[in-house]
Parts: C-alpha cells; structure tokens; sequence
C-alpha cells in the first residue's frame, strides 16, 4: 500500500514537473521573437554552448569514427564487403549515431554549464535583481541561452559527424588499405540527402530538448549549494533520457 | 495616510508606500497578521526586528516578487499586487534595491554592472552611458575599480558598486536588504554615510532592512520594529530607546534573552540527556 502512494506520489511530480516544464517551452516560445531583437545575446551564447563544445565534439568524434573504422573493418571483413565501409558509417553516423552522441555529449558539457550558471545567478540573486531593475529574466538571461543552445546542436551534430567520418576513413583507407576511390565514391552515391536532413532534424530536436531542459533545470533551482548540484544532476539525467526517447520516436516518424 | 475614495489608505503625498491590514503566510506559518507601515516620502525608514519576522518579506511585497493573502500594499498610489506585469516593471524602475550580497553580475566588470539599467532601458550614446556611470561610481567612491570584475571586490566595495546600479536610473525609491551585513566597521561606517546622503542628495525615500540597531539609529528618520506577525513599535531611534515594550527593549538592548527566548522550544532537558521520552536524539 505504501509503495503504491509513493509511486502515485512519484507520478504526480513528474506530471506537475512536466507541465511546469511544458508551460516554461511555451514561454520561451511567445517571447523567441524578441530575441530576433538581440541577436548579439544569442550570438554570445552559440559561442558559450557551441564553439566551447568543439573540442570534446571533435575529440569524440574522432575516436568514435576510429571505433567505427575498427568494428565497422572487422565486421564487414567477414562478409567480404569491407568496401562499403565508407557507406554503413556515413549512414550510420548521420542518422543515429551522430545526433545521439552529439546530444548527450552537449548535455554533460554545455547543458551542465547552463543549468549551474542559471542556478548560480538565481542563488546569489542575480536573477531577483534584474527583475527589480524591470528586467525579466526570462528575457534577458533564458531566452539567447536556449536559443543558442538550440542553434548550436545542429550544427555540432554536423561537426561530429564529419570528423567522425575522417575517423572511420583514417582507420579503413590509411590503416586497413580500403581503396580510397571505393570509399567516398560508395558513400556518395548511397547516402543520399533524405539522411542528412534526418540527421539535422533529430539535431534540432535533441537541441531544443536538451536546452529547454538545461535552462528549466537552472532557472528552477534551489537558492542553495546543493540545489545547483540537483539540477545540473538532473540536467545531464533528464537530457540523456530524453535524447534516447526522442531518438525512437523521431526515428518512427521520419522511417 | 490620505483616505481614498474606497475609504481605505492610499500612498500619495508624503507617503511614498503604505502597507494597510496586510496578511501573509507561508505554508501554514503566518508571517503578518494585519501588518500597517507607513513609509514617508523623503525619509530613511528602517524596518527592524528579530530574525524571521518578516523584514526581507516585507521588501518583496512592496518589490512586487510575492503577493499577501490580504491587505494592500500601495507603491506610490498603486496597490502593487494588483498591477499587471508591464505595470509592475514600470513601478519598478522607479524603485532601486541593494540586496545583501550585492548580487552583482560576475560576468560583467564594475563599469558594465553600473551601465547594466541603463543599457536595457536607454538607448544612450556611448558618451553619454560613461558619463552616468562613471557619475554614479565617483558618488560611491570607486570610479577607480570600474574596470574591475565583481571577484576582485571586497565586500564593502561590492555593496558600493550595487548601490551605485542601483541609483543610476535615478529612482524614487530605495531598498537596502541587510546593507552593514558581514561588513568592517570602516565598510560598514561608509555604506551609512551613503545611505543618509544619496537620500539627501538625490531626494529619494529610503527603506533600510537591518539588525544593526547602532548603525542604523544615526541615520533613520523613522523605525519599525517587526515582530509577531505586525509592528511592535515604531517612531524615531530615540523614542523606540525609551519604549516601554519588554520586546522593543531587548531588541534595541541586544539582550539575549527575553520575550524572544535563547532557546529554541525543545524537550525538557534532563530527559532527553537521560535519553527518555520523545526527541531523545
């Protein structure tokens, strides 16, 4: 009996959590034209939650190209099609792998960041002494970060997989001699436009969820030490889950 | 207090804010039970009063961030809970607040902290934004640190720079969360100088929020003193000096215990050494 209280209890914070989130995005969405007015604010902020991420994107990119080249080699060695490596990467990386990976790496490195930022100004009131200088903090601090976060992601997923790419293509044509011509001309004539949209579609996706979250979680924090460490936890949890539930269901959509 | 037309208070005149029969709890805690202040135009009106009285409640009902359950809160003849937002924001940037951390912005200088009102509400030319700033930084004392970032600052210096952003839109009104908190007493004996002279000076109505009965007793025309859920006294230093009232007495006192007793109710002590009865722990 108790355990199914607690677990109606569970339910019901999530739902008021949920809907508190929903009501937060549709916001943020009545106020997004009043960023078009400021775009130096999001411009500072692709930079914050994007080009500060290029580093760990590229990094991992590139050993999750490497990977690839290794396991995709071995695998396809052994149906003797080694030759469509290039291929089964590029589709792989642009329609999967890429915006996932992208995702959550974006939701440890600059989704943390935003969420312990925004938690930060509202603990040491930074946030209640805009809104007494008659500026809304919604405006003026969540609006350019969510919608530089949202800007960033797709085009980090594009960076990922283009040096993920190089990755497989270091590891199949230099280290295991996979023709070279084979190689790109495969990749170019199966992947096809349709799958770089998808994978731009699911960026996009994954930038708006893992941003709404992020600044969600911030702005909601507890005024305390402790409350900021919840939300970036939470941040980097919630994001995670989200990315994969959301991957499923925008696969089923676009398939 | 002028009686409007509805027959109840309104703040206009020399009233610059007047909180009338205002009830507010949090959770099931009443915090005010009926709870009348006036602040007069012009004046440093300090509100008083033993820690969990309400005093920084009080600063955001008039601020606007929390409504009461009941009673008016009227800013400069608007009932303030009642105000939708665009007209809270515009009451607000009659209003300036120095909360008691500063609450600068870190990723901004010292300069850009100052110029912060200015460049969300104006659209200044350059030279005319270095004018303001610098302006009110030299009013302060620390045109010198304007290029420094909030991490540099000492605390009193940080207070300063928050006062200046906080007068550099010129407002009517001026709120001081805890301003001699964690200060030195040379911090602590320049914040009080500002504070009476930018009221002088600049002709703004002061709310001062404070423990600090000897600081503040030197520059308040006015005082409340906050406890019980309303005001227990009120009226200049001197006066609440002499007040009758046991509380007002070891408030002003600094007496540790009184109608407000050292110690937080608990079991009876012996038992729950001996580790009997309920709370033993």
């Amino acid at each position: 009996m108790n355990l199914l209280r607690e677990l109606l209890a569970s339910l019901q914070d999530f739902l008021a959590r949920a809907g508190a989130m929903t009501r937060f995005f549709g916001r943020l969405l009545l106020l997004s034209p009043a960023g078009v007015v400021r775009p130096r604010l999001i411009v500072e902020q692709v930079y914050n939650a994007g080009a500060l991420s290029l580093v760990i994107i590229m990094t991992s990119g590139l050993f999750v190209g490497m990977v690839m080249g290794l396991q995709g080699h071995d695998l396809l060695q052994r149906i003797g099609s080694e030759d469509s490596l290039g291929t089964g990467a590029a589709l792989t990386l642009l329609k999967e792998l890429g915006p996932v990976v992208t995702a959550l790496l974006f939701a440890g490195r600059a989704g943390t960041a935003l969420a312990s930022e925004i938690g930060l100004m509202r603990a040491t009131d930074q946030l209640s002494a805009m809104e007494i200088m008659a500026v809304d903090p919604m405006r003026r601090v969540i609006l350019p970060r969510f919608l530089g976060g949202v800007i960033s992601m797709p085009l980090l997923t594009g960076i990922f997989v283009m040096v993920s790419i190089f990755g497989v293509q270091l590891i199949g044509v230099q280290f295991f001699g996979i023709d070279q011509g084979q190689f790109w001309s495969q990749m170019r004539s199966a992947v096809e436009l349709e799958d770089v949209r998808e994978g731009l579609i699911k960026g996009l996706v994954f930038g708006v969820a893992c941003s709404l979250i992020a600044v969600f979680e911030g702005y909601n924090a507890e005024s305390t030490a402790e409350g900021v460490g919840r939300a970036t936890t939470r941040t980097v949890v919630i994001s995670s889950v989200a990315t994969l539930v959301l991957d499923y269901i925008v696969t089923a959509i676009l398939l | 207090m002028e009686p409007a037309a509805g027959g109840r208070p309104v703040a206009g005149g020399d009233n610059v804010a007047l909180l009338h029969g205002v009830h507010y709890s949090v959770d099931t805690k009443a915090v005010f039970t009926g709870l009348d202040i006036e602040i007069r135009r012009g004046q440093v009106t300090a509100i008083m009063g033993p820690s969990g009285t309400g005093k920084t409640t009080l600063l955001r009902l008039i601020t606007g961030h929390i409504a009461p359950d009941a009673g008016d809160v009227i800013v400069d003849s608007q009932n303030v809970p009642r105000l939708k937002r665009r007209e809270l924001y515009a009451l607000r940037r009659r209003m300036g607040m120095l909360f008691q951390n500063g609450a600068l912005f870190t990723d901004f200088d010292v300069f850009e902290n100052v110029a912060f009102p200015l460049r969300e509400h104006a659209r200044l030319p350059e030279r005319l934004v270095r004018g303001l700033v610098l302006t009110k930084l030299h009013a302060v004392g620390l045109r010198g640190a304007a290029r420094m970032m909030p991490q540099q600052l000492s605390g009193g210096m940080a207070r300063r720079v928050a006062l200046a952003r906080a007068i550099v839109m010129d407002p009517d009104i001026l709120i001081y969360d805890e301003p001699f908190a964690g200060l030195d007493p040379i911090s602590m004996g320049v914040v009080m100088r500002l504070i009476r002279s930018l009221n002088d000076a600049l002709g703004i109505s002061s709310i001062v929020v404070t423990h600090d009965v000897r600081e503040i007793s030197q520059i308040a025309d006015v005082s409340y003193i906050l406890s019980e859920g309303g005001v227990v006294a009120s009226g200049t230093p001197k006066e609440l000096h002499d007040h009758p009232s046991p509380i007002v007495h070891q408030f002003m006192d600094g007496l540790a215990d009184g109608p407000v007793p050292f110690h937080y109710p608990a079991p009876d002590y012996h038992e729950q050494l001996l580790g009997a009865g309920e709370g033993a722990r």
